[in-house]
C-alpha cells in the first residue's frame, strides 16, 4: 500500500488540485469553464465527466505506452479520448437526457479540451497505469473544482438559484436588489477565473518565499 | 524479440487494427442504447407537447396516453392517425402529414396542438401551440431551438416570450393565419407579439415558422 501512495503518487494526484491546477495555473481548458458555468448543474456534470474521461483516458495510453508507434502517437491519444466522449455522450442520452441536451455540444468538445490532451502527452506516455489514474482523476478534479467555484458565483448572483433552486430570499428583492445579468455571460466567467488565478497566483509566491 | 515500433509497416498494421476495434466498441455501444435514447427522444416530445398545454408532470408518458390523442387534419377535418409516435415533425409536413394532437384537458376542455417548424439564425426552431376549440385562441405554446444563441435567441424557450402568446388569435378578421412576432415594442393588436429584444433575426425565424406551419391548417383552423 506505501507503494501505492508514495510522494511522487499523492503529488500526481494532488498537485493538479492546488499549486499545478490545470485551469488556474496551467490556464488549460478555459473554453469550456467559460461556456457550461450559467449554472450549476451542468458543470457539475462536465466536470465529472471530464474526470472519468481524462481517468480513463490516461490508464488506456499508460497500458499502450509501450506499443504506440512514435509517429501517430498524437492521433493514438486523439482516437482513445474521441471514443470514450463519444460513449460518455451516448450514456448520458440515455440515462440523462436532459443534461445531455444542456450540455450539447460541450461534451462532443471534450475531445479539444487541452487538459486530455495535455495529460496523455505530458504524463501517460511516461508513467504507469496507477500514476497515470491518479494524475487522470487529480487533473480531472482540478478542473471541476474550479468550474463549480465560477458556477457557483455566476448561478448565485446572475440568478438567484442554486441548482435550480432560489436561494436569494424574496425580502431581498423587496428591498430593491436585482439579479446582475452580465454574470449570466461569458464576460463574468473569464473575470472569475482571472479572480480564481489571481489568488492561486498569490498563494503559489508565498509557497516559493518559504 | 523486441518489435521495431517505428517501422511503416508496424505504425500501419496499428492505426487499422485500433481504427477497427474503436468501430466496434462504438458500433456497439451505439446499437445497445439506442432504443433508450429513442424513448428519452419520444418522451421528450411529449413533455413540449404536453407543455404547450401548460401541463407540468413527472409522469410524461401517462400523462399524455391519458390526455391526448395524435390525428391528421386532412383538409378541414380531421382524421385518424394510425402511425407510431413520431418525433419528426419537419418531415411529416413535407411528407403532407399534418398532425394535430387533440388534447382532453382534466377538467373537459378540447385543446388542438399544432407542431411548427422553422428556422431560427443559428440552426432549427421548432415548437407546439395550442389552441382553444374555437380554432382561433392560443391557449399556449412551447418553443425550443438547437443552437439559437444563449441569452438571446435561445429566450425563445423562457415564460417571458412564451407566455404573452396565451389569448391571442391564430386567424385575423378575414380567416387568414396571422398570429406573429413583432419588433420588440412593435406588437399592436390580437395577432401579435413581441420579439426578444436583440434577437431580431431568431424573432423573425418564429414568426415565419408561424405563418407557414399553422398555414398549413388553415382550412382545419376556418372550419367552425
Amino acid at each position: 500500500m506505501s507503494q501505492l501512495f508514495s510522494k511522487e503518487n499523492k503529488e500526481a494526484f494532488f498537485g493538479p488540485l492546488g499549486a499545478n491546477n490545470p485551469v488556474a495555473v496551467q490556464v488549460l481548458g478555459i473554453c469550456s469553464a467559460l461556456a457550461v458555468t450559467a449554472q450549476l448543474g451542468p458543470a457539475v456534470v462536465m466536470g465529472l465527466s471530464v474526470t472519468v474521461i481524462v481517468a480513463m483516458a490516461n490508464v488506456i495510453i499508460s497500458l499502450l505506452r509501450k506499443t504506440v508507434p512514435n509517429r501517430i502517437r498524437i492521433i493514438v491519444q486523439l482516437v482513445v479520448v474521441a471514443a470514450l466522449v463519444t460513449i460518455v455522450s451516448q450514456i448520458l442520452k440515455a440515462f440523462a437526457y436532459d443534461v445531455s441536451v444542456q450540455l450539447s455540444v460541450y461534451i462532443g468538445l471534450i475531445i479539444t479540451n487541452c487538459i486530455l490532451m495535455g495529460r496523455l502527452e505530458a504524463f501517460a506516455m511516461q508513467n504507469g497505469p496507477w500514476e497515470s489514474f491518479l494524475d487522470g482523476i487529480g487533473n480531472g478534479l482540478g478542473y471541476a473544482w474550479v468550474l463549480i467555484a465560477v458556477a457557483f458565483f455566476r448561478e448565485l448572483f446572475g440568478a438567484g438559484t442554486l441548482f435550480g433552486f432560489p436561494v436569494v430570499p424574496d425580502a431581498l428583492y423587496d428591498l430593491g436588489y436585482i439579479n446582475c445579468g452580465i454574470m449570466l455571460t461569458p464576460v463574468a466567467a473569464l473575470v472569475l477565473v482571472g479572480c480564481i488565478i489571481w489568488v492561486m497566483k498569490i498563494r503559489e509566491e508565498k509557497a516559493a518565499k518559504k | 524479440m523486441k518489435m521495431n515500433t517505428n517501422s511503416n509497416v508496424y505504425t500501419i498494421v496499428y492505426a487499422a487494427v485500433m481504427v477497427v476495434i474503436v468501430a466496434f466498441l462504438l458500433a456497439f455501444v451505439s446499437s445497445s442504447l439506442k432504443d433508450m435514447q429513442d424513448n428519452n427522444v419520444k418522451k421528450d416530445v411529449k413533455k413540449q407537447i404536453l407543455s404547450s398545454l401548460n401541463i407540468e408532470t413527472a409522469d410524461v408518458d401517462a400523462t399524455y396516453d391519458k390526455v391526448v390523442k395524435d390525428m391528421l387534419a386532412n383538409g378541414a377535418e380531421l382524421a385518424e392517425y394510425t402511425g407510431e409516435f413520431n418525433t419528426a415533425y419537419n418531415q411529416e409536413i413535407k411528407a403532407g402529414n399534418f398532425h394535430v394532437f387533440v388534447a382532453t384537458l382534466e377538467n373537459g376542455e378540447t385543446k388542438y396542438v399544432f407542431p411548427v417548424y422553422g428556422a431560427g439564425l443559428w440552426g432549427p426552431i421548432w415548437g407546439y401551440v395550442s389552441v382553444n376549440d374555437d380554432k382561433t385562441t392560443v391557449y399556449g405554446v412551447s418553443f425550443n431551438h438547437e443552437s439559437e444563441t444563449a441569452g438571446l435567441g435561445g429566450e425563445i424557450v423562457k415564460p417571458i416570450f412564451k407566455d404573452q402568446f396565451a389569448g391571442k388569435k391564430v386567424l385575423n378578421g378575414t380567416g387568414e393565419v396571422a398570429l406573429t412576432v413583432k419588433k420588440n415594442g412593435n406588437a399592436q393588436g390580437e395577432n401579435e407579439c413581441d420579439g426578444v429584444a436583440g434577437a431580431t433575426l431568431t424573432s423573425n425565424g418564429v414568426a415565419k415558422m408561424l405563418l407557414e406551419s399553422l398555414g398549413n391548417y388553415k382550412e382545419f383552423l376556418n372550419n367552425k
